[in-house]
């Protein structure tokens, strides 16, 4: 330990630059031991055996010719495969035949060459190993001095230094270039205001409940006790962003017992005899809150596993979700089919920004 | 050009054709320069290359892919040949991957190719990082390779997803709605961006155009181009090479490109794409035809991301409830903004890190010798508690597969890992640093005293003891040479002043520092030979 009192003095940075001479490196808080033991530099060569016996030379050598015939093989069994396995519409065997010899073809042809090669390299090529000096990643005193000076020449010679007027409008004129990519951004979207697409649903006063996926009607009295039904509205089929419509407006149906059901003072009509609507939009990120725990009453999202308790107005009870599943106040029509009684009454899905 | 004449046709050939490209390319200087530059050898400088590798196989299987693919979201009825999906509606894209997998021969070959040659590059940039990172094969000159080297592995993770996401089936359209929440959730320019990114509401009719524009122009581009770079730097700066006798830190030890390199490594592209097709022959990856189209209505239990997408997915997990609120009139999602923000941390601290550790040691040499882990026991520390971090949040992913396996409670698997994100890098930290530096005393025991030969011996006195036998000089290299840092003594400037950034790098010295083993001397090793 003879070399160790920098303190870390010479970390200054950025000084070495302007230094003619390669300046000896600051080893920072290292300790540079003047008794270190000495490299004893490289070991004595020990010879293969595929250097000392000629027979296993040979055998060597064939081995790798063998490996790349071998690869030949592999490739013209793909071209065979591709032939003899093709794939029968309707018989689903006939693909998984043909992934499997047609890659095995390949494979062969690949993996041969690749150990061939790698065989020969190691039993047959020179085993020495050899050794080059490395110099530093910086460039030689007079390279870099040339550098400096050629800069130097062109500041010159252009007068970038000097004439600031040019060489300042030239760096506004850079900067302002790209700016109009910021506009051209705009039309990725339509003209609308996301916020106000955010806060809209299918859903209005007397629209119909229907089966996700065939859209049929669901009456009051088909929902037995316990059951659950994926809802979408009536008519989604016909609109013509229908996966937009479905991402806001899926449904959830459930019947619980009524008295199963703690909705507060204002929300008490939004049930139909122990029948409740919620979004099926997570509050999350979105995800289909699509797994109901009958027993519990529970709402399960698969994705972040935020949990909604459907007997208390869907409040989150665990998981990374904030706030609860939106409810669609429901009632019937005259024929007994479950409607809306009016649209969502809050932004249903995940929060954004404007939401408040 | 040979100046040897040539003998056989084949030779003449080749001189000639060697020649003319010669004349008209002046590639003789760059064959001198790189011919016969060395390599060193060790298995862990694989990983970087079974990276390259599974990327040229992405190159090549994906350019077949696009040949068939239609990155289209207009409504078609399905009529191909799996029965299941006969005459059901999706997007024009679902049905070309649909018919890649089932019309096309080899196409579902080629898109297992694809999707798992994809996982293997993310995988072994993965472990390359953790290679280099624990060898302080980052240290100078090659910090900005790191750099350039993280931005890859950023670039292969937006790769992985906008390809995950292009055949518009129900699990990848999940991803995406996910992705959407998590922009949303963004203040201020949340909302706004999701409906530019979806060219609208989601899910759209622009989204799997767009990606697929990023996925096989935009990124690939950018990934070349630093890839380029990365290599370029590697030959600039040549490769490092684990300590050992006769290796330095002003030379390089190992075989020339040609023959035996170009040989190895050649032949390695072979081996690492044969053995990826025959994994895409034997195993279904991303079977899409079992999840169905993209429908925001359905989703099956148990959803998984690919496995890289994993630690995001966890982060967003283990959320506890209730971190939403309204404020200013505005929504405060911190659900969402917290995993951003401390993700974005993790990974920029990845990014940084060799500045860091250059700032704290001052050390401005250069360093062309892998270190072995333990001897830099807390930077080791540092990066086990790192992978920790990682590995809780990616365990997280699954939590619902973990307590459908084991059969726990989702709120116990979650608690748990919820506590382990703070408790495991703690663990983890102390557990690496103490191994590695009873490693390095163990080091230093052998390299003075010698190891335990095995041999008892019967003194005439009646007492047993047991031989110690000294190892060779080329062993014991390997023990003993190593860099060793002290603390940074903290003192004035010439003002007088200890500036705030002295104390904090002295406060950083000492953690990094304080705890060490010294390698041994010459002066020990003779004094311990006299005993």
């Amino acid at each position: 330990m003879a070399h160790d009192d920098d303190g870390g003095t010479n970390a200054a940075a950025g000084s070495a630059i302007e230094k003619s001479e390669p300046p000896q490196a600051s080893p920072g808080t290292a300790i540079v031991a003047s008794d270190a033991i000495a490299n004893p530099g490289l070991p004595p060569h020990r010879p293969r055996v595929t250097d000392l016996d000629p027979k296993k030379q040979k055998q060597a050598a064939r081995r790798v010719s063998t490996l790349f015939l071998l690869s030949i093989v592999g490739s013209v069994f793909a071209i065979v495969a591709y032939i003899v396995f093709p794939i029968r519409p309707g018989v689903p065997s006939s693909i998984r035949l043909n992934t499997m010899f047609l890659g095995i073809g390949i494979a062969l042809g690949l993996v041969s060459i690749g150990i061939g090669a790698i065989y020969w390299a190691k039993n047959l090529m020179s085993g020495e190993e050899m050794v080059e000096s490395r110099h530093l990643t910086r460039g030689t005193v007079e390279t870099r001095s040339r550098a400096v000076e050629i800069f130097q020449q062109a500041n010159e010679e252009s007068g970038f230094g000097r004439r600031t007027l040019i060489r300042n409008s030239l760096i506004g004129a850079l900067v302002a270039t790209p700016l109009p990519a910021i506009v051209l951004f705009r039309d990725l979207a339509p003209a609308a205001n996301p916020v106000t697409l955010l806060e809209e649903t299918m859903w209005k006063k007397g629209t119909r409940l229907t089966q996700d996926p065939f859209g049929t009607p669901i009456k009051a009295a088909d929902v037995t006790l316990g059951s659950v039904f994926h809802v979408i509205p009536e008519g989604l089929d016909q609109v013509s962003d229908k996966l937009e419509e479905k991402a806001k407006s899926a449904v959830l149906l459930m019947r619980l017992l009524p008295q199963d059901l703690h909705p507060q003072p204002d929300r008490e009509s939004w049930a139909y005899d122990g029948i409740v609507a919620y979004s099926k939009i997570c509050t999350h990120v979105g995800c289909p809150v699509a797994l109901y725990e009958q027993q519990t009453h529970h709402l399960l999202c698969p994705c972040h596993q935020s949990t909604f308790d459907v007997t208390n107005q869907c409040a989150v009870i665990f998981g990374p979700a904030k706030r609860p599943l939106p409810q669609l106040p429901i009632t019937v029509d005259s024929e007994g089919y479950l409607i809306a009684q009016s649209g969502f009454h809050e932004p249903v899905g995940p929060s954004f920004w404007e939401r408040s | 050009m040979s100046t040897a004449v040539p003998t056989t046709r084949g030779s003449r050939f080749t001189g000639a054709a060697a020649n003319y490209i010669d004349e008209r390319t002046s590639i003789s200087g760059l064959v001198k320069e790189l011919g016969r530059k060395i390599f060193p050898d060790h298995w862990s400088f694989m990983l970087g290359e079974v990276a390259l590798y599974s990327f040229v196989t992405i190159l090549l299987s994906g350019t077949f892919l696009t040949f068939f693919f239609q990155p289209s979201m207009a409504t078609v009825t399905y009529e191909g040949s799996y029965i299941p999906l006969k005459g059901i509606d999706m997007s024009a894209a679902y049905q070309s991957a649909l018919d890649i997998s089932f019309d096309i021969r080899g196409g579902l070959l080629f898109r297992q190719i694809h999707h798992w040659a994809a996982l293997l590059f993310i995988a072994a940039i993965g472990l390359h990082m953790v290679r280099i990172y624990f060898t302080g094969a980052f240290r100078k000159p090659r910090e900005i390779n790191w750099v350039i080297g993280f931005v890859l592995f950023i670039l292969a993770l937006a790769e992985g997803f906008t390809g995950y996401s292009l055949p518009d089936d129900l699990l990848s359209g999940n991803g995406l709605r996910i992705i959407d929440g998590l922009i949303k959730g963004l203040p201020i320019v949340g909302t706004w961006i999701s409906y530019l990114l979806f060219g609208g509401e989601f899910p759209g009719n622009d989204i799997v155009a767009r990606l697929f524009s990023l996925h096989i122009l935009l990124l690939p581009a950018i990934l070349v181009a630093a890839l380029g770079v990365h290599l370029l730097l590697m030959v600039i700066n040549k490769h490092t090479q684990f300590a050992g006798p006769g290796r330095t830190n002003e030379n390089v030890v190992g075989v020339p490109i040609l023959p035996v390199f170009a040989a190895k490594a050649g032949g390695f592209f072979f081996v690492v794409f044969g053995i990826i097709v025959l994994i895409a022959a034997f195993f279904t990856i991303n079977p899409i035809w079992v999840y169905g189209p993209y429908d925001p209505s359905p989703v099956s239990a148990g959803t998984q991301p690919d496995w890289y997408i994993g630690f995001a997915d966890g982060a967003l997990r283990l959320m506890p409830p209730g971190l939403e609120f309204v404020w200013l009139n505005h929504t405060w999602s911190f659900n969402i903004i917290i995993p951003v923000v401390v993700l974005g941390l993790f990974i920029v601290t990845v990014a940084i890190y060799p500045f860091v550790e250059a700032w704290i040691t001052g050390d401005k040499r250069e360093h062309h010798i892998a270190e072995r882990p333990r001897n830099a026991p807390t930077r080791t520390a540092i990066g086990a508690a790192g992978v920790t971090f990682y590995c809780v949040l990616w365990a997280a992913a699954g939590s619902d597969l973990i307590s459908t396996h084991f059969m726990l409670t989702i709120e116990g698997v979650t608690h748990t890992l919820q506590a382990l994100v703070f408790v495991g890098p703690f663990v983890a930290y102390h557990l690496a640093k103490r191994i590695a530096l009873g490693l390095q005393k163990k080091d230093r025991e052998i390299a003075l005293h010698g190891f335990e030969s095995g041999r008892i011996v019967r003194l005439p006195g009646g007492e047993y003891v047991e031989i110690h036998e000294q190892l060779s000089e080329y062993e014991r290299w390997r023990l003993v040479s190593f860099v060793d840092y002290k603390p940074l003594m903290l003192r004035p400037d010439s003002r007088g002043r200890i500036s705030f950034a002295q104390r904090m790098r002295a406060g950083l010295s000492r953690w990094f520092f304080e705890d060490r083993i010294s390698p041994i001397s010459r002066t020990q090793i003779e004094e311990s030979d006299h005993h």
